[in-house]
């Protein structure tokens, strides 16, 4: 069984309101493996990014808690990289200079050369060298998402948090990224939460896909255990079996179901263990939490 | 042929220009003698009222006056008179002097407002009733505490100075974008090291625009300051040359005090230019 990395423990988000207090969500629990890739989908205001901030330290639960290996949360951590929606690159600072600033907060004592030689790194890892002189509002938008990753990755975190990350880009330039991220999470074995609203990304990225339902007082769902082999490509996912499958279940879920399953959840819902789903024929094994 | 944008505004600029001078030429020419009197009676009363000439000098007086002065800017022929470019150097002085200490203040007290609500509330009435006050009505506290009319004048361009720079500085302090504070949290940035990688370049633009207005302001002060506290400086040559009756100096120094408070903008707009960065 995989290490378990992440553990959301009963977390509820309240903010107050003019009609007393809002619950985003409450009683939410989940689990997730070191290495893992969880994508989560639900509408706006089901509180994913909500709970990104709280995994990020920017925010804090209003009741319950997280985990990161074993300790409590307790603001944010070097160790957690987020990648922000809207890139939020410095713009008075050099592709070069946004990674450097990040390396050093990592490593404050680096001398200056180090700091550049790691900097320099991370932008080649990302397929940026050569505009490491370049100003954030010289580059593309796929550009600018690239150095948001290279900064992320350049502290060597053990968990990246990701907020729509691609949802900005056209097309084209979303399946080429979407492929760079899979290929560098995988090889630098890093634990991501991801929240998107595109269905084909998640099926091409995850290994599981947490559905959440609509809010207020979202739920989990169901988690979707991806059927799709670990070797996949982008742009060829929907040749797979199982493609259209999951990418109905998905569909389907956001369409109507996420209303549903709020207002009245399966008999035997159990918020603790949010029932998993296998669409690849197999029985299914209850994930424990 | 199509001239470009800036040739066509040089060319009207320098027309207009010429039309003025033209016209003020004109308009303080002599024209002839209005009244035939007896010779010694003229000499006492002068050319203006002999021949019909205004005692507005003409564009060429000035112009002579202005070719004296840049011949020996800096000459000292006692207490009461010293060249223009000895004054000037007395005002900028003071206005540095002054404008220095203010940005000293105004920038860390700015950033404090902007950073902290609480003292935003706090300090807030105290800004609001204080900037309204025209500098020179702190001028008399200011003799009657500090008892030096130089330093006053240095205090009453601090106080000027001050106030733009505070509430632009709070206000950029205030505005930066949640995502770059955001990108210091999640990397885990001190709150100085955040202050000074993050808050100040983000709000530089808008505290160089503060700086600017305070530069201005002080520049139009110092020129009263002077009149009233007297001795050395522009303001002090302008109100003694209005004694002397000399309206060619005083035009003179009207322009020179132009063409100072100019350059002064010009450099912090330099500045500024430095300092912004495209998004």
């Amino acid at each position: 069984m995989a290490e378990k990395l992440i553990s959301i423990d009963g977390v509820a988000k309240r903010f107050p309101g003019a009609g007393g207090e809002t619950t985003v969500f409450e009683d939410l629990w989940l689990r997730i493996d070191r290495g893992e890739f969880v994508c989560v989908i639900g509408h706006s205001g089901c509180g994913k990014t909500t709970l990104l901030n709280i995994l990020a330290g920017l925010d804090s639960p209003s009741e319950g808690a997280i985990l990161v290996g074993g300790k409590e949360i307790q603001g944010p951590s070097l160790d957690r990289a987020v990648i922000f929606q809207g890139h939020a690159l410095l713009p008075w600072l050099t592709v070069l200079g946004n990674v450097a600033y990040a390396v050093s907060s990592r490593w404050r004592s680096a001398p200056r050369s180090e700091v550049e030689a790691r900097a320099r790194k991370a932008i080649a890892t990302v397929g940026l060298a050569g505009a490491e002189g370049k100003r954030p509002s010289e580059l593309s938008g796929g550009m600018k998402q690239r150095v948001g990753i290279a900064r992320a990755l350049a502290i060597e975190p053990t968990i990246m948090l990701m907020d729509e990350p691609f949802s900005a880009l056209d097309a084209l330039t979303r399946g080429t990224l979407q492929e760079e991220a899979r290929r560098i999470c995988r090889e630098t074995g890093q634990t991501v939460y991801m929240i998107t609203h595109d269905v084909d990304e998640a099926i091409y990225l995850a290994d599981r896909i947490v559905l959440m339902t609509n809010g207020p007082r979202a739920r989990i769902a169901e988690v979707v255990v991806n059927p799709l082999p670990a070797d996949r490509r982008q742009g060829q996912i929907h040749h797979d079996p199982h493609y259209y499958a999951v990418r109905n279940h998905l569909i389907d879920f956001l369409v109507s179901r996420s209303v549903i399953l709020r207002d009245t959840p399966p008999p035997d819902y159990d918020q603790r263990n949010p029932p998993v789903i296998r669409l690849d024929g197999r029985t299914p094994v209850a994930h424990a939490a | 042929m199509t001239l470009s944008l800036r040739m066509r505004g040089a060319i009207v600029s320098l027309l207009l220009l010429g039309a003025f001078l033209g016209a003020w030429h004109l308009a303080v020419g002599g024209v002839s003698a209005t009244q035939v009197m007896d010779p010694e009676y003229a000499k006492l009363m002068g050319i203006t009222a002999t021949q019909g000439k205004s005692a507005m000098p003409g564009p060429l007086d000035v112009g002579r006056t202005i070719l004296t002065h840049l011949a020996d800017p800096f000459y000292v022929k006692g207490a009461n008179d010293k060249g223009i470019g000895i004054q000037l150097i007395y005002s900028i002085g003071r206005v540095m002097v002054g404008y220095i200490l203010a940005v000293l203040v105004a920038i860390p007290v700015g950033f404090v407002i902007g950073m902290s609500p609480v003292m935003n509330r706090a300090l807030d009435p105290f800004i609001q009733i204080l900037k309204p006050v025209s500098p020179l009505a702190w001028m008399p506290l200011a003799l009657y505490t500090i008892k030096d009319s130089g330093i006053s004048s240095i205090f009453v361009i601090f106080i000027c100075s001050l106030w733009p720079m505070m509430i632009n500085t709070a206000f950029g302090v205030a505005g930066v974008r949640k995502e770059w504070l955001n990108v210091a949290l999640t990397l885990e940035v001190g709150t100085l090291r955040r202050a000074f990688t993050i808050i100040l370049p983000a709000a530089a633009p808008t505290i160089l625009t503060g700086m600017r207005i305070s530069i201005g302001i002080a520049w139009l002060v110092i020129v009263a300051a002077e009149m009233l506290v007297g001795g050395t400086g522009i303001g002090y040559f302008v109100w003694n040359e209005w004694n002397n009756l000399s309206i060619t100096n005083v035009i003179t120094s009207i322009l020179v005090i132009g063409v100072v408070g100019m350059l002064l903008d010009q450099i912090l707009a330099w500045c500024q230019h430095l300092v912004t960065f495209p998004e």
